[in-house]
């Protein structure tokens, strides 16, 4: 049996898309909304059959899982040799993003009919996440480099239009703007990337990249650029496309933001399936990286490290909770991308194996985290967790799943997270012992934001609240509980069976001597949140005060913000547009005027001679005849 | 007789059909059936193109005719085309028809502007079906003048300044062009025999390099000027500002792809060696163009002069991949015309009706748009995600045949040229997503634009006309690169022969 059915993974939802987007606004919108659910659940369950049939009946051949073509064509020939292709590559990553993303997805579908109740553009909204699953379907199934371009930009566009969802709130607008901006720049890197590894290799398809004659390909072409081969430059820049993508630092400025567009959107795209396409592309082209330069994997590695650590500072002084969670997703990510930089390869794939794992369970509980976090917005209006206090008697069901995906995200065993950050740090410990006490630390600063959290939202004061607080409809609570369920048990599949860097099944196995020390900074850190938070104190306040200066710039993300404000506001704007615009007025411009201003001027002069008097033409007949006489005299004699 | 006869006799017929009405009501119908029919043949075009090419036939132009003009000089009326005219002619057509609906409302001297309109139009299909350069110097001096009457009377702000600002400048083109062209005349015939004007003799002989050298400048800078060619660009901003909806529309669209389609059928094809000598001096100055263009376009608050800013930018890359001089980066070039010709009437199309209606067009005194005029806004939107490139839509095809093409080259001169160009696609959306932030999203700022209407039948017409041709080439590119590819073959060989 083949896979060609896999091909309508992607092309329900855009059909979704066109669906809904052309005629959603003929229908009342709860129409709109079952239709884009139903046909989320339909790829679901397609999803599901592929992986059971990619699992255990036709993706292993000897013993290795294959690279499957399930179905291609040419969409735009450039040479012989390079084409942009679409169509449907299979592999254990591919599978396995399929059913991270359709899940998610689904979830987040079925919740949107309860949380988007009643907003305006109900079926614009559900067009739009038709749009964005079917960009990232397309984007985790691609063929070839250029096909995975075409959906990051779709995935991109996606997001700027769901961020802007809220199109009339200035902050909103801003916001989209700014993702997309950001991450253009990045995928400016991207192209030029993808561009010179293509001129290297000659191809843009996966499968003849990856495989070992493609290795060799790359590793025989010996241009060099400043002191670091051509094939690094062209690995490190692809990379910086998925660090846009993937908000690592500091790219990663925009992803804060984008908590502007309604929360179903935080969790689906900015927590568990977007966001983690830029690991997914190292992920993909992770054996160019590994044998022809190891060296640009130490930069993943680090500069995944730093962002862990830095998000994770950051996120224990913000108050907005979807602010802690948007750098607390900055963080995880920070995890996968530090994992992949330290892995090896084959039987030393530890940490390619723990990074595919953490995006899984990650993507589970974060959803969770953020769906959790849009129940409880839902119910009492606001943002901030200081207008928050003792919501656990009011919303049971959230409050319960919260506490879950919390316990999950600090690795308390036995639930997913614990497994997947074992392994992680497993991988870290192998590598680099630097690395692995950053993640280590950062382990711990996690429980203690998260209980912050935690605790301000559930326990803490006694809040007085406008309309009591009430638990969200089934709609919303469902998928908490689904989602709760799959991030309890998501540990437990033996992940090192079905994906690893070369397609062997590795046996995986519990690090006691890492996984001891990481619960218990894991608990020490929820400990302290708990003295901290249970109960309204002074605590908080007072620390804050002690740190002073140091506390205010966390508090500030460092202020990066304001440099990229100052190099866009006064360095592009009025440092180069605003001079070009003056330049092509005056200078360029000014020439061209200049010039017809001349031609007017010895024109208004000439003109006077032909005044019509005359006198005047007798005077300049007789000089010119006299002038004529003198030439000749003067030649003649 | 061949059928190409048609892309100029149809819009003659029309014009004098339109003499005939008595009212701006008659004059629009008329130019929309004619125009209509236009269309339809330009569908039928393809067909009939794509027929011949299937049966085999491989010679370079087809439906050719050839008829004897005036005996003295060998002018010839000389007409034909390959795959890249038709494409041309296929976009003009799209572009007027969309453009007559475009202009439904105009009344003040309606008939006149009809008429002006459509001889612009003839002169535009004149120059895509010619062989022969006389008449297609004598086509593209068709298509000039009937602009300065467009804009000097249909105009708005300093009319009368940028009508004769912008036909100076291209007359000053088409003087350097006229030197340019006398000279492959006089040269056409080296070893004796008969001056032609025919492009395909011209094609076959050998012209002396110094020769080249001489002439090669005077063709590019003749039609780059029509190309808006930094720094001869400075005519396309005013003249767009001032000039009336339909008329930008033209005149971005396709008037300003003349200028490309000379660059590479006349000037790089006739004078191989020459465009192969000085290609880098254009190099620079179109890389400069791209980015430059892309740059001036942030500044700006008049939604015309943003326009005319991202056409200088969007052609200069025109521009910049034909003198890439390989095969894929010229099929970029061609696709690039097609869909920057689109998408820019359809940006103009849309300034104009939302001018219609707010009657400014300074982004900051608009605002929040997309709540009382939702379909112009979408499609605002669209058009913008076009213009920077988003996949599934015409602009992301050109643009990376045209990046991975000019990659092709080794060196690190055209490299560092290509990632500068690329570097454009940041630039563009900054502006473009300014542009949309400030106009269209955000809080209603002006409370009277509630009460504004949203697009009428004809304005829904003419976008989606110009929307479903973007669309389709942005999803359904193969066809269509592949067309333009085949017809390359001739002039990237004869181009690379000489290396």
């Amino acid at each position: 049996m083949d896979f060609l059915y896999t091909i309508w993974i992607p092309l329900i939802p855009f059909l979704l898309f066109l669906l809904i987007g052309l005629t959603g606004m003929y229908f009342k919108p709860i129409v709109s909304g079952i239709v884009g659910t139903v046909g989320l659940g339909v790829i679901t369950l397609l999803s599901f059959i592929t992986a059971y049939q990619y699992f255990f009946v036709d993706g292993m051949v000897d013993g290795v899982y294959q690279k499957i073509v399930a179905g291609s064509y040419t969409w735009l020939a450039f040479t012989d040799t390079l084409h942009i292709d679409m169509g449907v590559m299979l592999d254990p990553i591919a599978v396995m993003m399929l059913l991270v993303v359709s899940i998610v997805s689904f979830m987040v579908h079925i919740y949107s009919l309860g949380y988007m109740k009643g907003e305006k553009g109900f079926s614009r909204f559900y067009a739009f996440l038709s749009l964005f699953t079917f960009s990232m379907l397309g984007l985790v199934v691609a063929t070839n480099i250029f096909q995975m371009y075409i959906f990051w930009e779709l995935v991109g566009v996606s997001s700027f239009l769901l961020i802007g969802f809220y199109y009339d709130k200035p902050s909103a607008v801003a916001a989209s703007k700014k993702a997309f901006i950001v991450t253009r720049f990045a995928d400016f890197g991207f192209l030029v990337g993808l561009l010179l590894l293509s001129y290297i290799t000659g191809t843009f398809d996966f499968k003849t990249l990856t495989s070992p004659e493609g290795i060799e390909t790359i590793r025989g072409a010996g241009l060099t650029f400043m002191g670091a081969s051509a094939v690094t430059w062209a690995m490190l820049l692809i990379f910086m496309g998925g660090a846009g993508k993937s908000a690592m630092f500091p790219l990663h400025i925009w992803l804060p933001d984008a908590m502007e567009g309604p929360t179903p959107v935080s969790a689906l795209i900015h927590a568990a399936t977007m966001v983690v396409a830029g690991v997914y592309l190292v992920a993909r082209l992770f054996p160019v990286f590994i044998m022809v330069t190891p060296e640009s994997l130490n930069v993943i590695a680090y500069i995944g490290g730093f962002t862990s650590l830095f998000a994770a500072v950051i996120a224990c002084t913000q108050f907005d909770i979807k602010r802690v969670l948007a750098f607390s997703t900055l963080s995880q990510i920070g995890y996968m991308m530090l994992a992949l930089g330290v892995s090896g390869y084959g039987e030393h794939g530890l940490g390619f194996t723990a990074s595919m794992f953490h995006l899984s369970t990650h993507a589970m509980f974060k959803a969770l985290l953020f769906l959790g976090a849009g129940a409880i917005i839902h119910a009492v209006h606001s943002n901030y967790m200081y207008e928050m206090g003792g919501l656990r008697k009011y919303l049971p069901i959230t409050h319960l799943t919260f506490l879950i995906a919390c316990l999950t995200i600090a690795g308390v065993p036995p639930l997913s997270g614990f497994w997947s950050k074992d392994e992680i740090l497993a991988a870290a410990w192998h590598h680099d012992k630097l690395l692995f006490f950053i993640e280590f630390a950062v382990a711990g600063l996690t429980a203690f934001y998260m209980f912050r959290l935690y605790f301000s939202v559930f326990w803490g004061k006694e809040t007085h609240y406008h309309h009591t607080p009430h638990e969200s409809p089934l709609t919303m609570t469902i998928p908490l509980m689904l989602l709760a369920v799959a991030s309890i048990f998501a540990g437990f599949i033996p992940f090192g069976e079905f994906v690893s860097s070369d397609g062997i099944p590795h046996h995986g196995e519990i690090h006691m001597n890492i996984a001891v020390p990481s619960v218990a900074i894991g608990l020490l850190g929820i400990l302290v949140a708990l003295l901290m938070y249970r109960r309204e104190t002074t605590v908080p306040d007072r620390i804050a005060k002690a740190l002073g200066g140091f506390y205010r710039t966390v508090y500030h993300k460092f202020y990066i913000d304001e440099v990229y404000l100052f190099v866009t506001k006064k360095i592009i704007f009025n440092l180069i547009s605003r001079p070009v615009a003056w330049f092509d007025r005056h200078l360029v411009d000014g020439t061209m005027n200049k010039v017809a201003w001349v031609v007017e001027f010895s024109s208004y002069r000439t003109r006077q001679l032909q005044s019509g008097q005359l006198q005047h033409y007798a005077v300049f007949f007789v000089a010119g005849v006299l002038v004529l006489v003198l030439t000749f005299a003067y030649f003649l004699f | 007789m061949s059928i190409l006869n048609l892309f100029v006799i149809v819009p003659v017929l029309t014009v004098f059909a339109i003499l005939f009405t008595k009212d701006f009501k008659g004059a629009r119908v008329v130019s929309a059936i004619g125009m209509g029919i236009q269309l339809l043949l330009a569908a039928y075009l393809i067909f009939a193109y794509l027929d011949l090419r299937a049966i085999g036939i491989t010679d370079e132009m087809v439906f050719t005719q050839d008829i004897l003009w005036f005996p003295m000089l060998n002018i010839h009326y000389a007409i034909g085309v390959d795959g890249i005219a038709v494409s041309m002619i296929a976009l003009t057509a799209i572009v007027v028809f969309a453009g007559v609906f475009a202009s439904w409302e105009v009344d003040n001297l309606a008939r006149e502007f009809f008429i002006s309109l459509i001889l612009l139009a003839t002169g535009v299909f004149g120059f895509f079906i010619s062989l022969d350069l006389f008449t297609m110097f004598l086509f593209y001096e068709i298509a000039v003048i009937p602009m300065y009457l467009l804009i000097g009377i249909w105009g708005s702000g300093p009319k009368e300044y940028s009508a004769m600002k912008l036909t100076l400048m291209l007359m000053g083109g088409s003087a350097l062009l006229l030197v340019g062209l006398l000279g492959l005349y006089f040269y056409s015939a080296p070893d004796g025999g008969p001056l032609t004007f025919n492009i395909l003799e011209i094609a076959k002989v050998h012209i002396p390099v110094e020769m080249q050298r001489l002439f090669f400048p005077f063709l590019f800078v003749g039609f780059g000027v029509l190309g808006a060619l930094f720094p001869f660009h400075t005519w396309s901003p005013d003249g767009h500002a001032s000039a009336p909806t339909a008329v930008s529309m033209l005149h971005a669209g396709v008037l300003m792809k003349l200028g490309g389609y000379g660059c590479f059928r006349v000037a790089m094809f006739l004078l191989p060696e020459a465009a192969n000598e000085m290609a880098w001096i254009f190099i620079i100055l179109t890389t400069i163009s791209v980015v430059y263009g892309a740059f001036g376009a942030i500044w700006q608050k008049d939604l015309k002069y943003i326009n005319a800013y991202s056409s200088v930018s969007h052609c200069g890359l025109v521009l910049f991949a034909l003198l890439m001089m390989n095969e894929t980066a010229m099929d970029g070039a061609i696709l690039q015309m097609i869909s920057h010709g689109l998408m820019t009437a359809l940006f103009f199309a849309l300034i104009g009706m939302i001018y219609g209606r707010t009657h400014t067009r300074m982004i900051d005194q608009m605002g929040g748009l997309m709540k009382v005029i939702p379909f112009l806004s979408v499609v605002y939107v669209i058009a913008g995600l076009a213009s920077l490139g988003l996949p599934g839509l015409s602009g992301f095809v050109a643009e990376m045949t045209i990046f991975v093409g000019a990659f092709q080259h080794p060196d690190i001169f055209h490299r560092a040229a290509t990632i500068i160009a690329i570097s454009s696609i940041v630039i563009t959306a900054v502006y473009i997503l300014r542009v949309v932030g400030i106009l269209l999203l955000g809080p209603v700022k002006n409370t009277d634009y509630n009460l504004l209407t949203d697009a009428r039948w004809y304005e829904r017409l003419s976008t989606i006309t110009l929307l479903v041709a973007i669309a389709g080439i942005g999803m359904f590119p193969f066809w269509l690169s592949d067309t333009i590819m085949n017809s390359l073959g001739p002039i990237v060989s004869r181009l690379l022969a000489v290396v």
